[in-house]
């Protein structure tokens, strides 16, 4: 098992700012649930307290990006996406500001907080912004390469960041490149598109696939934009099937992404799996995992129901 | 009620200011009439304070506008910014003929400011509230970098509804950013707002930004240092921004709140709230210049 995203973030961060002097973590009273405690005992200088007030934090971020720092922000994604949307577009995404959105607690596995803590649109509002940039790391190795990545290139970063530990997917030597279409897996029978988290438990779909004579493919899309669109046309063009899966609604996510970049190039079949047109709610992960059909076992089942179909 | 400025030395004092704000308030009829578009009475009630700004207080170069060491402003009510690119204009940062491209396809010159097109701007705004949050990034990042530049916002008395503003009139005050000065635009006006009293038509006019909460009392309540002045007398304005800037390292954040006339400058927008957003006609702006008479040639 991999450490859970939101310690590969801040364990990161405390690496990077013993030799990055520009580096600060701005955080909204939630530091010890992103861990952006560790930051804080680090370089107490350079951690700065913004209170419970998103909105505040993110347009203070973007005046301290104008000198120069680099502020990583501290909050679940839900109040980014959703309460600070318009400090995000206006103030950060429209003046392609150097600030770095670390949104902890993203998708369904949040510990039992329920439908108003979960935040299961983010990726579709977030790829719908110009000049944002917008990823989803698999696991550990992807996460800390990408707050990296992140740290060291200028413009705006929405970085989805899971709170539970998950499979490994990539060593230690995982290099990240924005847009790239990452193979792990080829099939001629399926194509399986997935990012974030998702990614692990659709690898071990694609082995079941397998034991049940249906030979998938899969892709993992860290870099939800930009994306190298003819790189991701290219992987699904020789299957008749290609099937995005992500722990997210199926509406405007990676499932909307691939549907428009695939079906520009030449008709295919696109199936989405993810969270229908719902809400969430208070349940053990396990459990909401199962119930929106994202366990490995339930999206095998999917892709064999989908194959049954054409 | 003014209080703490020091006596003004006088009228006449600020002459060459006060014409430049009258040909910067006829600039502004007129770039709206060439947009067909755009707000005045906000940047007609601005004009002295934006006047004073750049042409007075800020330590700025208008030929390198990205100076490290420059003060910072931020027109947090973003909808003023013809009176902002005209008081630019004035100072020297674009051509005063460049004013009439105003909200025009391609022109540097937005609806709303946009920093990634107009160099000299320090942020872009437009929703209102999210300005004195930038301005606050600025004057934190200023004493972590050990600068000594001020950072100037102006905000409209109605943008204090905004949440925002609240949130960050909090975090300043608990980093001590004596280096911050909100100056508050406070012409009493907003677009639609409240009828002043119970059965009374008229709306959108009201002196404090919830019609009732004392704006005074609340600022300095969150540990702010408040000044109160005419915000049309250049003799006030400076004093107090010099004030303001004496007062960098007190550990208190300033607010100057000053009262203007919406539409200030002419008597047909002067105090008309319909003037909040429309553009002047030809025959209005031919009447303007006939109100200025040899003041404006």
């Amino acid at each position: 098992m991999s450490a859970p995203q939101r310690d590969v973030w801040a364990d990161t961060l405390v690496e990077l700012g013993a030799s990055n002097p520009d580096l600060l973590v701005l955080d909204a009273d939630l530091a010890t649930s992103t861990k952006a405690e560790k930051f804080a005992r680090a370089f107490p200088d350079r951690f700065l307290e913004m209170g419970i007030a998103e909105q505040g934090m993110v347009g203070t971020a973007v005046g301290l990006a104008s000198l120069g720092f680099v502020p990583w922000l501290s909050s679940f994604t839900v109040f980014f996406t959703h309460r600070a949307v318009d400090q995000v577009r206006m103030s950060v995404a429209q003046t392609r500001a150097n600030v770095k959105i670390g949104a902890a607690y993203s998708g369904l596995q949040l510990g039992f907080s329920g439908k108003t803590h979960l935040d299961v649109q983010d990726l579709a509002i977030m790829r719908a912004m110009p000049d944002m940039t917008v990823l989803a790391p698999a696991d550990a190795a992807e996460c800390a390469a990408i707050v990296r990545w992140a740290t060291a290139t200028p413009g705006p970063v929405y970085l989805r960041l899971g709170r539970e530990a998950g499979p490994d997917v990539f060593g230690a030597d995982y290099v990240f490149e924005p847009g790239r279409v990452v193979r792990l897996r080829d099939g001629a029978d399926v194509l399986l598109v997935s990012t974030g988290q998702q990614t692990a438990r659709t690898l071990a779909a694609a082995g079941l696939l397998a034991a049940r004579g249906v030979d998938a493919g899969v892709v993992h899309l860290p870099s939800v934009k930009p994306l190298d669109t003819a790189a991701l046309a290219e992987a699904t063009a020789a299957v008749p099937l290609v099937v995005a899966t992500e722990e997210h609604s199926v509406l405007g996510g990676l499932g909307g992404l691939v549907a428009e970049v695939v079906t520009s190039h030449e008709p295919r079949w696109v199936a989405r799996i993810g969270i229908e047109d719902t809400w969430g709610e208070s349940a053990p992960n396990a459990w909401l995992l199962e119930r929106h059909g994202l366990t490995p076992e339930r999206v095998a089942e999917r892709v064999l129901q989908e194959l049954a179909r054409r | 009620m003014p209080a703490t400025p020091p006596a003004s030395p006088g009228p006449g004092a600020h002459a060459d200011l006060e014409a430049l704000a009258r040909r910067g308030r006829l600039l502004v009829l007129e770039s709206t009439n060439a947009a067909g578009a755009g707000h005045v009475g906000g940047p007609l009630s601005a004009m002295d304070l934006l006047v004073a700004l750049y042409l007075r207080v800020m330590r700025i170069r208008p030929d390198q506008p990205d100076w490290p060491d420059r003060d910072r402003f931020v027109l947090s009510k973003g909808h003023s910014a013809i009176g902002l690119y005209t008081a630019m204009a004035l100072a020297g940062y674009l051509p005063v003929d460049e004013l009439r491209t105003f909200d025009q396809a391609g022109s540097r010159l937005q609806g709303h400011p946009d920093m990634t097109r107009l160099p000299g701007l320090d942020a872009s705004t437009g929703s209102l509230g999210q300005g004195i949050s930038v301005g606050v990034g600025m004057a934190l990042g200023a004493r972590l970098r050990g600068l000594d530049f001020h950072t100037w916002v102006l905000l409209g008395d109605g943008e204090m509804q905004e949440g925002q503003v609240w949130e960050s009139v909090a975090v300043a005050a608990k980093y001590g950013l004596g280096n911050l000065t909100m100056i508050v635009d406070r012409n009493g006006m907003q677009q639609y707002g409240w009828p002043l009293r119970p059965g009374e038509t008229h709306r959108g006019d009201r002196r404090d930004p919830f019609g009732d909460v004392a704006a005074r009392a609340a600022l300095e309540a969150f540990g702010w240092r408040v000044l109160e002045i005419d915000g049309h007398d250049f003799g006030q304005i400076i004093d107090a921004c010099e004030a303001a800037r004496a007062a960098a390292g007190g550990g208190a954040p300033t607010a100057i709140l000053a009262s203007t006339v919406k539409g200030r400058g002419f008597s047909f927008t002067q105090g008309a709230s319909a003037w909040h957003a429309r553009a002047a006609t030809a025959d209005e702006v031919a009447a303007a210049r006939a109100e200025l008479g040899e003041a404006a040639q």
